[in-house]
């Protein structure tokens, strides 16, 4: 642990929270813009220049609200689960690498060598946060929202595991620079053919692959509780969901936390499937920090492109039923994601180290 | 009696629910699209854009008071529309002129001629009942202030908005 290490891990640090942070308020803008556009409407453009300032006018107007805690809450455990809520999905970023190297540093906060099991570990204590609104609340509607919520996350993290299982069979190894040190060599695993366009192998693992990435994303959408999977916070059914007791600050940490959900799974997605910080004909950061800039600019442009699905997923389709989404998700994605394995298996021996 | 809705049978493409899926995302992006590059016909941008100039004749929006072509306050403190106002928003304090004046004939004015625009309904029957046509309303509909004092309009304030009406009741003119 010399000084270095912990200095530029504190920078790196400061710098990643600051962005994310960012992107999650301009992520809210973005999602009004963009839903306003779906429906022929012009979304917030009144504060600043098309509407840019509006996430600080939104957070002035949260913040100076009334904090209401009402009387039959679990205090304790009432005041503990928006910040559930936040935490997780912003630990969850310290192990991707969002660009290759600045002035020789690896641009990822913690390059652990269980990567996508820690991303797994934590990210699914981001229900607690959900369940625990849900219940301390005291009141019906928020208590099924957390239900609600706790079964869905149960349904779709198996699918989420064994969608991604493909990828560490190839790569070997669960250290998520490995796996972009993987897809740089060997071409994204979202498109496995890329620089290899003659090996028909290489074609015959793009199948099994792209049933990966649908799984998985199927899957983050439903671990982020974004709108076909939306459930807990199902306005027309539940009044709100599990948030439907919480005012102020605690209401928007709650939308924070799903924010930060939505970028964290999209950044991991990126890492997974997408190659990364890795963009064709960009080099990596040892050839020069502007190149390392480029590739951290690269990593977010793709999460940014991620972001954008999401918010046209959202505003596309409508909310599944309950049955159908346990059904989904234990009679479809379970089984595919399972024969998936199977699959790649096969083609393994033919893919050349 | 229990009726059995029949289901429609979904063949193996409809049941996949992907084609409906794409289908429905191509139809959000063309929206998405055609707003961005600005093909989109929006609504009107209201404190920028104004529909001031296509307003009908007829609009009723806030009551004013006119002048007529000799600059007299139009009004004779008749008080009839502060009779007829159906939520009272009118106040009028009628005055006598004096017989020195010009217009002596005309016998009163109005003192103090106030319209509370919080009650105002812009209904528009002060404007009808008016026999000297002297109360109008205009096609002001903007009316705000930030106290109930200041949404009071006193009668400096609706002839400002009322300005001068060459009208067609001219019968004090043959008296003068």
């Amino acid at each position: 642990m010399d000084s270095f290490f912990i200095i530029t891990s504190l920078l790196k640090i400061a710098v990643l929270l600051g962005v994310i942070l960012f992107m999650v308020s301009y992520a809210v803008y973005a999602e009004r813009r963009v839903s306003a556009f779906i429906q022929d409407r012009l979304g917030p453009n009144r504060v600043g220049p098309a509407g840019l300032f509006q996430p600080i006018a939104d957070m002035f107007k949260l913040l100076l609200k009334e904090d209401f805690t009402p009387r039959n809450v679990n205090r304790f455990y009432y005041w503990l689960a928006p910040c559930l809520a936040v935490m997780p999905a912003i630990i969850t970023i310290a192990v991707v690498p969002f660009g290759s190297t600045l002035f020789g540093v690896p641009m990822v906060i913690a390059d652990v060598n269980v990567g996508i099991l820690f991303v797994f570990a934590i990210a699914s204590l981001g229900v607690y946060g959900i369940v625990l609104a849900g219940w301390a609340s005291n009141s019906k509607y928020p208590f099924l929202g957390g239900i609600r919520s706790s079964s869905q996350m149960i349904s779709y993290e198996l699918s989420l595991g064994l969608a991604v299982i493909p990828i560490f069979l190839l790569v070997g190894n669960l250290r998520l620079t490995s796996v972009v040190r993987y897809q740089i060599e060997h071409g994204w695993f979202i498109a496995p053919f890329m620089g290899d366009w003659t090996n028909p192998w290489k074609w015959l693992l793009g199948i099994p692959m792209i049933i990966s990435f649908i799984v998985f994303a199927i899957a983050i959408f439903a671990e982020t509780n974004r709108l076909p999977f939306d459930l807990p916070e199902a306005e027309q059914e539940l009044a709100g969901g599990y948030n439907t007791e919480y005012s102020s600050m605690k209401f928007a940490l709650f939308f924070l936390g799903e924010y930060a959900a939505m970028i964290t799974g999209s950044a991991v997605m990126v890492t997974l499937f997408f190659g990364g910080w890795h963009f064709p004909g960009i080099p990596d950061g040892s050839h020069g920090w502007i190149f390392g800039l480029l590739n951290i600019a690269v990593f977010f442009a793709k999460v940014a492109m991620l972001i954008f699905i999401f918010m046209w997923v959202r505003w596309t389709l409508p909310r599944f039923r309950y049955d159908q989404l346990m059904r989904l998700g234990w009679l479809f994605f379970f089984e595919i994601a399972l024969i998936n394995i199977f699959l790649v298996a096969a083609i393994l021996p033919t893919i050349p180290r | 009696m229990a009726v059995t809705v029949p289901r429609p049978r979904l063949n193996w493409r409809e049941r996949l629910y992907l084609p409906a899926i794409v289908a429905g995302l191509a139809i959000t992006f063309k929206h998405f699209k055609n707003m961005l590059l600005g093909r989109t016909k929006v609504t009107m941008q209201y404190p920028e854009q104004k529909w001031d100039s296509s307003l009908p004749e007829h609009y009723r929006g806030a009551p004013a008071l006119v002048r007529d072509e000799a600059g007299r306050v139009r009004c004779v403190a008749c008080q009839l529309c502060e009779f007829i106002c159906p939520p009272r928003a009118i106040k009028i304090i009628p005055g006598e002129i004096p017989s020195t004046d010009r217009f002596a004939k005309v016998e009163k004015y109005p003192e103090a001629f106030d319209i509370d625009m919080i009650r105002c309904i812009f209904c528009g029957m002060c404007e009808e009942v008016c026999p000297e046509q002297a109360i109008f309303l205009r096609k002001d509909y903007t009316i705000t202030g930030f106290t109930r004092a200041e949404m009071v309009h006193h009668k400096e304030k609706l002839l400002e908005i009322g300005g001068v009406v060459h009208g067609v009741v001219l019968k004090w003119n043959e008296k003068k």
